[in-house]
C-alpha cells in the first residue's frame, strides 16, 4: 500500500501557488483515488487482459476474414475489433460485458462511503456548493474511464498497426474514435446507475449489488421475457408482410430498453459499415442496392436515436441521483 | 446589532408530526462561547445544521455573521467552522493531506495550504504524527486534528458539536483548555453544544438550555440559577429524629412533625417545604442554616443532619428535565 501513500503524496506535492476551484480539488482528489486504488488497477487488468486476449484471436483470423469481393473490404482495419472465431469474443462484445462492471465499480460506494466515513458532512461544511461533491464524483470517475477505454482503444489500435502493417484510414480512425466515445456513454450510463444506488442505500454492500442486480436483469432474465411474451405473437409463416414487420419492430422496441442492446446495435453500426439498417427489411426495400459500406454520416444518423436512448438514460438516472441528493438532510454518521 | 453574530428568529424545523426545533429565537455574540446544552435529541444538532445551511428550516430565520445560510450557505460556510459530532477523515491520507485538502477546498494554494496545516498541527499538538494516516490516530487524536480542520479556514465562528464524545477526562480538559485559549487569543467565538453539564459551565460565558425542541433559558449561569429557582436560590435539607420523651426511642409522631413544619414554616424566607425520607427540604430566599437549626432544636426534636446547597448547573439540569423529558 506504500505505493499509494506514494502517489498521493505526488498529488499534493505540487508545490504550486496557483489556487484551484473547490471543484477541481474535489475532482482531482476523485480521480488520485481511483487511479491509485485497487479496485481501479484490478477492474483494469480484467479488462485489457480481456480485450488484448480478443485483440489476439483477431490477429490470428485477420487472414480468413477479409473475402474477395467484401464491401467492407475497405474497413479492414476496423475488423480488428469485432471478428472472433468463436473461441473468444471480440473487443466489442468484451467491452459491453465488461463496460457495466468498470461502470458499477467506480460508482457504487460515491456518496454513502463519504457518509459512512464522516467526512460528508465535514465537506459540506466546507465553502462549496453541495452539488459539487456529486457532480465532482461524477465528472471524476468519467474522466478516470475516458482515459482508460481511449488508452486502451489506441493499444488495441496500435498493436494492430504493429502486427498488421496496414495503416488505419482517416475515417477509419474517426469511427474507432466514435466507438470509443460510444463506450464511455455505455460505461456511463452504468456509472450513473450506481451513483443512483449510492445515493439510495447507505451501505456499499446493498448499492453494489443492486446495480449488479438491475445489470444482470438487463443482460439475462430481460431477454428471456422478451422471448416468453414474443411466443404467443410470433407469426405464422403465411402471414401478411406489414404483420411480420410490425411483431419484429414491436420485438426490437422491448429490446432496445436494455441498454446494451443500444449499445450493441450502435457499435455495430459504427464498426461495420456495411450495416445500413437496424430494424427488419423487406424484399422490395432491398431490390436494387448495391452492397456497399454506408459514409460515415449515414453510419452515424443510423445510431442517433441509440445514442440518443443511452444519453437519457444517463441524464435520467443521473438527475434522480442528483435530486434526491441536494433534498437530502446531511447529518453527520 | 453588530454585535451579534448569530441570530435565530423563531427558527422551526419539523420532521413529520414530530418537531424537532419549535420556534428558536436566539442571539449570540461576538466573541463569546456559547454552550447549547441539553439532552440527546433536543434538537441541538437540527439547528446548527440550520445555521449552515444544511438543512432548510420550516418557519423562521437565521442570521450567521449577517448572511441568511438558507439563501447563501457558501457566504456562511466561508465563516464558520463546523464540527461534526462525529467528525471523519480520509482514512488513507495522511492527517496533514486532510487538513491540505479542506484548506484547499476554502480556496488556498497548496503552499499557504501545506504552512498553515503545519502551523495548526502544532497548536494543536499533532505536529509529531501529521504524516501518520488518520485510521490510525485515536479518538481524541482525530477531534483535535477535527478542530484544526475547522480552524485552517481562519473563522469567525466555530460550532462545535458534542466535541468530547468520547475522549477520556483528561483529554476533554485540554480540548476545553484549547478551545478556551483560541477563542481568546483569535477573537473567535464558540458555540459548543453537550449534553455534559459540567464541560458547559467550565468553559461556557452563557449557556442556552434545549430541552424538546424549545430554549427554555439563556443566560450565564448565576442568572439561569435566578431565573428559575426566582425567588428561592438556597435550599436547605433538614434531618431530624423525634425522641420520645421517656424512653429516648425515636418515634414516629405525626402531629409533632407537623409542628415542627409549622415552626419551620413561620421562619421569615421560608418559601416552601419538601418531606422526602424524614428529611426535610427548605426553599429559602436567603441563608437561613442557623435559624433552622435552632428552630429544630428547640421544638424538641434532634437534629441529625443538615446541609445547604447551592444551584449550580446540575440541578438548573434537572429541574427542567422533571416532568417527562429524561436525560438519556
Amino acid at each position: 500500500m506504500s505505493r499509494i501513500a506514494l502517489a498521493l503524496s505526488g498529488f499534493f506535492d505540487r508545490r504550486t501557488e496557483r489556487k484551484r476551484h473547490p471543484f477541481r480539488v474535489i475532482m482531482e482528489k476523485e480521480m488520485a483515488d481511483h487511479f491509485t486504488g485497487w479496485r481501479f488497477m484490478i477492474l483494469t487488468a480484467i479488462i485489457a487482459l480481456t480485450c488484448l486476449g480478443s485483440l489476439y484471436t483477431a490477429l490470428a483470423n485477420m487472414g480468413q476474414a477479409v473475402k474477395p469481393n467484401d464491401p467492407e473490404g475497405t474497413f479492414f482495419f476496423l475488423k480488428l475489433f469485432t471478428i472472433s472465431d468463436g473461441t473468444m469474443p471480440s473487443f466489442v462484445v468484451f467491452i459491453s460485458f465488461l463496460g457495466p462492471l468498470l461502470g458499477i465499480g467506480l460508482g457504487f460506494d460515491a456518496i454513502n462511503s463519504e457518509h459512512n466515513r464522516g467526512t460528508l458532512s465535514r465537506i459540506l461544511s466546507q465553502p462549496i456548493h453541495r452539488d459539487y461533491i456529486i457532480n465532482a464524483k461524477f465528472a471524476g470517475a468519467l474522466t478516470v474511464i475516458s482515459a482508460m477505454l481511449f488508452a486502451l482503444g489506441m493499444i488495441v489500435m496500435g498493436a494492430g498497426l504493429v502486427a498488421l502493417g496496414i495503416p488505419p484510414t482517416a475515417e477509419e480512425f474517426v469511427r474507432m474514435v466514435f466507438f470509443i466515445l460510444l463506450s464511455i456513454l455505455y460505461v456511463a450510463f452504468w456509472l450513473n446507475i450506481s451513483v443512483l444506488f449510492s445515493v439510495l442505500f447507505r451501505q456499499p454492500a446493498t448499492a453494489a449489488l443492486s446495480a449488479i442486480a438491475v445489470w444482470l436483469f438487463l443482460t439475462v432474465f430481460y431477454p428471456l421475457i422478451v422471448n416468453l411474451v414474443m411466443k404467443p405473437l410470433e407469426p405464422s409463416a403465411v402471414a401478411a408482410p406489414s404483420q411480420m414487420i410490425a411483431i419484429e419492430q414491436f420485438r426490437l422496441a422491448l429490446m432496445r430498453i436494455m441498454p446494451n442492446q443500444l449499445y450493441s446495435e450502435a457499435t455495430t453500426t459504427l464498426l461495420m459499415p456495411s450495416v445500413r439498417s437496424l430494424g427488419p427489411l423487406t424484399m422490395e426495400q432491398m431490390i436494387g442496392t448495391i452492397p456497399g459500406p454506408l459514409p460515415l454520416g449515414q453510419s452515424l444518423l443510423l445510431v442517433w436515436p441509440q445514442v440518443t436512448g443511452l444519453a437519457a438514460g444517463t441524464i435520467t438516472s443521473f438527475v434522480i441521483s442528483y435530486m434526491l441528493f441536494m433534498r437530502r438532510e446531511i447529518r453527520p454518521r | 446589532m453588530a454585535g451579534n453574530i448569530i441570530e435565530l428568529t423563531g427558527l422551526t424545523r419539523k420532521y413529520g408530526q414530530f418537531t424537532a426545533v419549535d420556534n428558536l429565537t436566539l442571539t449570540v455574540s461576538r466573541g463569546e462561547i456559547f454552550g447549547l446544552l441539553g439532552p440527546n435529541g433536543a434538537g441541538k444538532s437540527t439547528t446548527i445544521l440550520m445555521m449552515l445551511g444544511l438543512t432548510e428550516p420550516d418557519a423562521g430565520t437565521a442570521r450567521v455573521c449577517g448572511i441568511d445560510p438558507s439563501a447563501d450557505p457558501v457566504g456562511v460556510k466561508k465563516r464558520v467552522g463546523y464540527l461534526p459530532e462525529e467528525v471523519g477523515f480520509y482514512d488513507d491520507m495522511s492527517g496533514l493531506d486532510n487538513l491540505i485538502y479542506t484548506a484547499c477546498l476554502n480556496g488556498l494554494s497548496v503552499i499557504d495550504a501545506e504552512a498553515r496545516a503545519e502551523k495548526l498541527l502544532e497548536r494543536v499538538g499533532l505536529a509529531n504524527e501529521k504524516h501518520k494516516k488518520t485510521g490510525k490516530y485515536s479518538r481524541g487524536m482525530r477531534q483535535r486534528l477535527g478542530l484544526a480542520d475547522v480552524l485552517i479556514k481562519d473563522p469567525e465562528v466555530i460550532i462545535l458539536d458534542e466535541p468530547t464524545l468520547g475522549i477520556d477526562p483528561a483529554g476533554v480538559r485540554a480540548f476545553l483548555d484549547l478551545i478556551v485559549e483560541l477563542s481568546r487569543e483569535q477573537k473567535i467565538t464558540v458555540l459548543f453544544s453537550s449534553h455534559h453539564l459540567h464541560q458547559v459551565q467550565q468553559v461556557c460565558d452563557r449557556v442556552g438550555l434545549f430541552v424538546g425542541g424549545r430554549l427554555l433559558a439563556v443566560g450565564d449561569i448565576q442568572s439561569l440559577a435566578s431565573q428559575l429557582f426566582g425567588k428561592s436560590p438556597y435550599s436547605i435539607e433538614a434531618g431530624f429524629e423525634l425522641p420520645d420523651r421517656r424512653t429516648g426511642e425515636t418515634t414516629s409522631d405525626g402531629q409533632k412533625r407537623n409542628e415542627i413544619r409549622e415552626a419551620l414554616l413561620g421562619i421569615e424566607g421560608v418559601i416552601e417545604i419538601r418531606e422526602e425520607n424524614s428529611i426535610m427540604y427548605l426553599a429559602c430566599s436567603q441563608d437561613l442554616t442557623g435559624e433552622i437549626a435552632s428552630a429544630i432544636t428547640v421544638s424538641g426534636a434532634r437534629l441529625t443532619s443538615l446541609s445547604k446547597r447551592e444551584y449550580g448547573l446540575d440541578d438548573i439540569y434537572y429541574r427542567y428535565f422533571e416532568g417527562g423529558y429524561n436525560h438519556e
